[in-house]
């Protein structure tokens, strides 16, 4: 047996004691860290249990934005009524999330942390993937790809991150608060991940001994009229093939301001910088004018041998998703 | 009355949502041990060393077994059974292949020592890329006894007579049985004899392989089941992880469990191959069909014999003069597949009715009047009429509830607002598979009849329908009969396959009940009330009569074939191209339905599955690993309720007397046929576009 000690704290305080312990863990839901311990993918001898940290479950919104506890329920912020109407991407894309079951027991600050879904790195048994065995090289390169990324991918590792949320997230100008033993700080979303470079295995710029707490979320006139596409095979309980989280504010038609990430295409969420440039100005109903604005952020584009149809499908997708958000579909 | 037609609830429907019904793993057991198996992680290699050190010392281990200390099996005879044995040499033939087994005495603690095995190969070269080379095939073993060819007149002489020819090649993926409850056995070796609680759909089946592999007597060895959390084709015949869970009993002299985790049953109890078929269809310009070419080639195993006979019914579909099949194998290291629901023509369907519909579009016919115009009421193959087929009806029925004359002929012609909308349809075929079956039914003074046999209930609705073949035969409520199944001490019955369980199981009960009836009627009764007063002129507490069944000679029957007619409606984006259905109609032609509430839960099923086997269902292989890449169902997608749309499905029945007393035929597999095709043809009537493989992708749709 895999033995590992658990306990349970009641503040953030206690929980930032416990973590400096070597291989502690922090449980919450534990829809995701349950599935790598049984997996053979993480094997912690330490899990802290911070589920009774009370003022971390909290959600409070007002004029200058959102703050989403790090131990609030997906399912709780989903329904949330402020989420819903000012953030209405971020609602969309909980909901579009996992299952209604899983929804309810898994975080806001745990799902930041999940994991890709690559097959390779989910693998029962352990293949060449340099993020569950750093150095052991990349088995998805040169066998499936079809699910890998086609931006921002290395010659480390090809794998997407999975979460919706962070999508919405990354597209809204989220900031992640963390605390650890030397005090508070703060990331900008579009930061808070690494693309995989030499130690592929840390995909987040937390460190060791720090704890996500809060979301917050700047409110806007983009964040109020903002839509999540996500595009997935299976029509529910599904990953994403390929998702996009827009925010528009739009002026008799012209787009004024467009802000836009791409999900299931890249290692990280995936802001298009130079899209969100090129579309000021443009008339949303002219969709060729809006499809070109597309091609700068995706002339990198690295498909491989199975996902190639992905940089097709995540231009469609973005256009459709700014056509839906200038509708207020 | 609850007999034969009515629509009883689920006898067994409680139980289970209750949560109350046992299944294998579930059965408690004081001092059971548990087995964890350790899969090869190498599709083709010898094994150089093992090294036990570390799971040997881990706490609660009691036994492990390799190649080094497990008995020599015997060789097992069993029809479509795995040959080979596990944990005999240092050979591995496939990714999976069992290389050794802890047994703990908590299944955490099995589970850990497992990991800790630490196995070295020797790799050697390997073939696990189906479509890499399909040249290299070999005539595919008859199978089920049923050869690879079969051909009349001259195909090619009426290709290249015929006014319009049409050839495509089909591809279908490999898929997984994902049945809800893992398989599982649990073995208890006791005074020489061995018990075995097995997930079996067929008990004598794995008694029998188990019995010939530990050489024992098969009146030593006891199988039993009592429900079956699906099976689908993956629990059948005889698996190496049966054969090892009761070897180790014996060895151990403990009982031991084995439950196979979701990883181990993508390679422990096959799956559905993939399949490279060509169509070749030539006809006249008024669409009377020359000829039909039917060419399979399908993925098999270096570690067994199974064949996916894709053509194996394609001649019984429409009156051609001429037609030809073929079945190549091409051998893989991969485990050996098995039959998933629907195997053969479930996948060969796929291939000709895609066809047929390019074919109509060829011809500018509509695709259902194509195949009215082929209609056959004899099996082309040797002239045979069919023993009741009822596909004109089904054809017609299924077009008036499915709207099918709104049916614009073009592709690209119709929408709903962004989704682009298409109809598609298909025919299906399904033989008769029938085997001998046995049955007691008994009744005692209180009127409680009691039925035996040992056939095995998957979740089909079995431990309904045959309570109310023997209520309808005595003439009693079906709240007064109970069934006893799945155990090799009662009457011999055959494995739950092939939708054969109601012909030949619910037959031998029927005979069964019918002596009992004559018996008590001898006695004096004159009916159902007078049964007691029977029972008590004769001075017994109880009565039984054996019944049997087996089917006739084929060569002295007709064709016996059920049919059907499926109808699919699916949208499609204009931008975003993955497919949605929309509803389906199926109307099938199956004889005699029992029971229309249990038969409708099937066919709603099967329907389910033909969805995913068109836009969900591929097991990837990567050729460079040998493995299957997603071992879970998080990878592997099967359909949520949320990709299921309206299903409308009914039936055209008949009594057919040729193919059991009863009437019926089978249904376990028949709403599964003609789903995807008729789906893939909904596709290109949708876009235009034409896939010629299925699950359909968005990668296949996003072109231009």
């Amino acid at each position: 047996m895999q033995h590992f000690a658990y306990s349970r704290v009641a503040t953030l305080a206690d929980a930032i004691n416990a973590m400096q312990q070597p291989d502690a863990m922090v449980i919450a839901g534990g829809t995701e860290l349950l599935n790598w311990m049984k997996e053979g993918i993480a094997a912690p001898a330490r899990l802290i249990d911070v589920n009774g940290i009370a003022d971390l479950a909290q959600v409070t919104a007002d004029d200058r934005g959102l703050r989403i506890g790090a131990l609030a329920r997906l399912s709780d912020v989903a329904e949330h009524p402020v989420v819903r109407t000012a953030y209405p991407a971020i609602a969309q894309a909980l909901l579009a999330s996992a299952s209604p079951q899983i929804r309810n027991m898994a975080t806001i600050g745990g799902n930041l942390m999940q994991r890709t879904r690559c097959p390779y790195f989910r693998a029962e048994v352990e293949v060449p993937c340099n993020k569950r065995r750093p150095g052991s090289g990349c088995a998805a390169m040169s066998g499936n790809d079809r699910t890998a990324a086609v931006l921002g991918a290395t010659a480390q590792c090809i794998a997407t991150h999975p979460s919706d949320l962070a999508v919405a997230l990354a597209a809204l100008d989220a900031t992640v608060h963390v605390t650890g033993a030397s005090g508070p700080r703060s990331i900008p979303l579009v930061s808070f991940y690494r693309q995989p470079d030499g130690t592929t295995e840390r995909e987040t710029r937390l460190d060791a001994g720090e704890l996500i707490t809060a979301i917050e979320v700047p409110a806007s006139a983009v964040a109020r009229q903002s839509r999540y596409l996500k595009l997935r095979e299976r029509a529910s309980y599904e990953f994403a093939l390929v998702s996009v989280a827009v925010g528009l504010d739009v002026e008799e038609g012209r787009i004024r301001a467009a802000s836009i990430a791409l999900g299931g295409v890249a290692p990280k969420p995936w802001r298009l910088c130079a899209t969100e440039d090129a579309l000021q100005r443009v008339t949303l109903s002219d969709e060729a004018a809006v499809r070109k604005t597309l091609t700068a952020d995706f002339a990198d584009a690295t498909p491989g041998r199975h996902n190639g149809f992905k940089v097709e499908l995540a231009k469609r997708a973005v256009v459709r998703a700014l056509q839906m958000a200038g509708e207020g579909a | 009355m609850s007999g034969i037609g009515q629509a009883v609830s689920r006898l067994d429907g409680p139980g289970k949502v209750s949560g109350r019904t046992l299944y294998i793993g579930d059965i408690p057991l004081d001092d059971v041990t548990y087995a964890v198996m350790v899969p090869a992680t190498r599709p083709h290699a010898r094994i150089r060393t093992i090294d036990l050190a570390a799971a040997t010392a881990a706490p609660g281990v009691i036994g492990i077994f390799t190649h080094h200390n497990t008995p020599r099996f015997g060789r097992i005879d069993v029809p479509l059974s795995q040959p080979v044995m596990p944990l005999q040499d240092d050979r591995v033939l496939y990714e999976g292949q069992p290389v050794a087994l802890v047994v703990a005495d908590t299944l955490e603690r099995a589970t850990h020592a497992a990991r800790l095995v630490a196995v070295a190969y020797d790799e050697t070269p390997f073939d696990a890329d189906f479509a890499a080379d399909l040249s290299r095939t070999e005539v595919a073993p008859a199978f089920f006894g049923i050869p690879p060819d079969n051909a009349k007149g001259d195909v090619s002489a009426a290709w290249s007579a015929a006014e319009v020819q049409l050839e495509g090649v089909y591809r279908t993926a490999d898929r997984h049985h994902s049945a809800m409850e893992p398989a599982a056995t649990l073995a208890i070796w006791r005074d020489g004899e061995l018990r075995i609680h097995d997930a079996t759909q067929g008990v004598f089946d794995a008694r029998a392989c188990v019995a010939q592999a530990l050489h024992l007597d098969p009146e030593q060895v006891r199988v039993s089941n009592t429900f079956i959390g699906g099976g689908f084709g993956g629990k059948g015949w005889g698996w190496p992880y049966q054969i090892l869970a009761a070897m180790a009993a014996r060895e151990l002299g403990r009982p031991v469990k084995l439950v196979l985790t979701r990883a181990q049953t993508f390679t422990s109890h096959g799956y559905q191959a993939a399949t490279h078929q060509t169509v070749a269809l030539s006809a006249q310009r008024d669409g009377t069909l020359s000829s039909i070419r039917h060419d399979s080639i399908v993925a098999g195993s270096f570690a067994g014999d199974h064949v996916e006979g894709a053509g194996w019914d394609t001649h019984a579909l429409y009156a051609s003069p001429a037609f030809s099949t073929t079945h190549r194998l091409r051998r893989l290291h991969r485990g050996n597949p098995a039959a998933m629901r629907a195997p053969f023509g479930g996948v060969g369907l796929v291939a000709v009715e895609i066809a047929m519909d390019e074919l109509a579009y060829k011809l500018g016919m509509d695709p259902l009047a194509l195949r009215l115009k082929n209609h056959t009421d004899v099996d082309p193959s040797d002239g045979k009429p069919f023993s009741a087929k009822k596909l004109r009806a089904c054809y017609e029925i299924g077009a008036r509830r499915f709207g099918w004359s709104d049916r614009r002929a073009a592709p690209r012609s119709m929408r709903d607002g962004r989704e682009l909308v298409g109809y598609g349809m298909s025919s299906l075929v399904l033989r008769a598979y029938r085997f001998a079956a046995n049955a007691r039914v008994s009744i005692d003074r209180d009127g409680a009849v009691r039925i035996e046999t040992a056939t095995q209930d998957v979740g089909q609705g079995l431990s309904t329908v045959i309570p109310q073949i023997a209520a309808d035969a005595l003439g009693v409520p079906v709240d007064r009969v109970s069934l006893v199944l799945g155990d090799t001490i009662l009457p011999v019955a055959p494995f739950t396959g092939g939708s054969s369980a109601t012909m030949s199981v619910g037959s031998a009960v029927q005979d069964a009940a019918v002596k009992l009836r004559e018996r008590l009627i001898a006695a004096g009764a004159n009916g159902p009330e007078g049964y007691a007063g029977a029972l008590a002129a004769l001075n017994v507490e109880s009565l039984s009569a054996d019944g049997t069944w087996a089917p006739a000679d084929p060569e002295a029957s007709p064709a016996i074939f059920s049919f059907g007619a499926v109808f699919a409606e699916v949208g499609v984006d204009e931008d975003i191209p993955i497919p949605r259905v929309r509803r389906i109609v199926g109307v099938y032609d199956a004889g005699k339905i029992m029971n229309p509430k249990t038969a409708r839960s099937q066919m709603t099923g099967g329907v389910v599955w033909g969805i995913g086997q068109a836009l969900l269902e591929r097991s990837e292989t990567d050729p460079r690993l040998g493995r299957f890449v997603s071992k879970n169902l998080a990878g592997y997608l099967v359909p949520v309720n949320a990709d299921i749309p309206e299903i409308n499905t009914t039936f055209v029945e008949s009594f057919d007397p040729h193919a059991s007393p009863l009437g019926a035929r089978g249904i376990g597999e028949l709403g599964a046929l003609g789903v995807a095709p008729a789906i893939a043809n909904a596709v290109f009537h949708a876009t235009g576009v034409r896939v010629r493989e299925v699950p359909i992708r968005p990668e296949h749709l996003l072109v231009g």
